[in-house]
């Protein structure tokens, strides 16, 4: 049992590390990150979080799309302009709606979202636990000593074969 | 027995999630416009470049608002409905023409004046407008494609229903269809008409 736990927690870790893959910056920005490297920081901060919606399953960090460069370009006016992170998101949100986030915001409709892997972990972990206990429990209860006769033939078959 | 019913039950349940789940567009997201006032922007026009339109210029009246350019292929597939909706229905069609130049990708926009890009984008809209028909009540120009994002463009084409007190009541991304036209936005139209 403790290795099966084990195990799993294995499994989950490698998970863990797969999903936190590098970020890569894109050549187009370094120049302009050479010019003032505190407010490209935000920048790529906030491109990482914002989802670009032509090419949906890239943030527009990594997007070439031209819908992203131009949302760079609003967000580092933004960012010149003095403006917040949180007003920044909040335009983006204002716009696009809570599926530029990256990170889903945790609230009515997304709490299956949230919780529901959680939950499926839950599930079948509880499951697992009562099966091992199941079957720990009727290996117990059919582990009983032999009778005296079924004893008598497994005697009288070893010594059969011994003869052999 | 029992088990083959749980297993049973937890797969159709899982058909019936899956079903559903896949059936959902993903380009289909909702718009958190819907139900806001339009942006106000001021954007020349492309009939009369010295004149503007704002969306407060609407007021009083129930339109439509489509994002549109001649380097959009979809754009091409709806633009005949377009025209026809223009001939039979008697609500204006706003056009804003989206990044004209910039977003065609054809052109090295570091090396383009200003005047130049302008130039170009009037010429090709019209150019298009005239082989294609032209439904539009009036066209503006979003050289920069700032108003579009304003409207949380991020596919062309796409159409805003825009009621009397100038809030948008719809948004549809992607080309109209007959389909979506009769059965979402003419119901739409004339209860917003009542």
């Amino acid at each position: 049992m403790k290795r099966l736990f084990a195990k799993l927690a294995a499994i989950v870790a490698v998970g863990m590390l797969l999903n936190a893959s590098p970020v890569l910056a894109s050549s187009a920005t370094e120049a302009a990150l050479a010019a003032d490297p505190v407010a490209e920081k935000r920048l790529t901060k906030l491109s990482e979080e914002l989802r670009c919606l032509v090419c949906q399953n890239q943030n527009i960090a990594d997007s070439n799309a031209e819908l992203a460069q131009d949302l760079r370009r609003e967000i580092r006016g933004m960012i010149k302009e003095g403006k917040s992170d949180k007003e920044i998101i909040d335009f983006m949100v204002a716009r696009y709606g809570d599926f530029v986030l990256y990170r889903p915001p945790v609230q009515g409709n997304t709490l299956l979202l949230w919780l529901g892997p959680i939950a499926l972990l839950i599930f079948g972990l509880a499951t697992l636990v009562a099966y091992q206990r199941r079957r720990a429990e009727r290996v117990a209860a059919e582990d009983k000593p032999l009778s005296a006769v079924d004893a008598g033939r497994a005697d009288a078959l070893l010594k059969e074969l011994d003869n052999k | 027995m029992n088990r083959y019913y749980w297993i049973l039950g937890g797969f159709a349940a899982l058909v019936a999630l899956l079903a559903v789940g896949l059936n959902l567009n993903p380009r289909d997201v909702p718009s958190p416009l819907v139900g806001k006032p339009a942006p106000a922007f001021t954007l020349s026009q492309l009939a009369e470049p010295e004149k503007s339109l704002s969306p407060k210029d609407m007021q009083g009246k129930v339109w439509l608002f489509n994002v549109w350019a001649s380097w959009c292929v979809s754009c091409r597939q709806e633009h005949p409905i377009l025209v026809e909706f223009s001939k039979k229905v008697d609500v204006p069609l706003i056009g804003l023409n989206y990044k004209e130049v910039r977003g065609d990708g054809g052109f090295d926009m570091s090396k383009m004046p200003a005047e130049e890009e302008k130039k170009l984008a009037w010429q090709r809209a019209n150019r298009w407008l005239s082989e294609h028909g032209n439904p539009y009540k009036l066209t503006v120009m979003d050289l920069d494609g700032r108003v579009g994002i304003d409207y949380g463009v991020y596919g062309v084409p796409e159409t805003y229903v825009i009621d009397k007190s100038g809030v948008i009541r719809m948004k549809h991304t992607g080309p109209i269809t007959p389909e979506v036209l009769a059965k979402r936005i003419m119901p739409l139209l004339a209860e917003l008409n009542k």
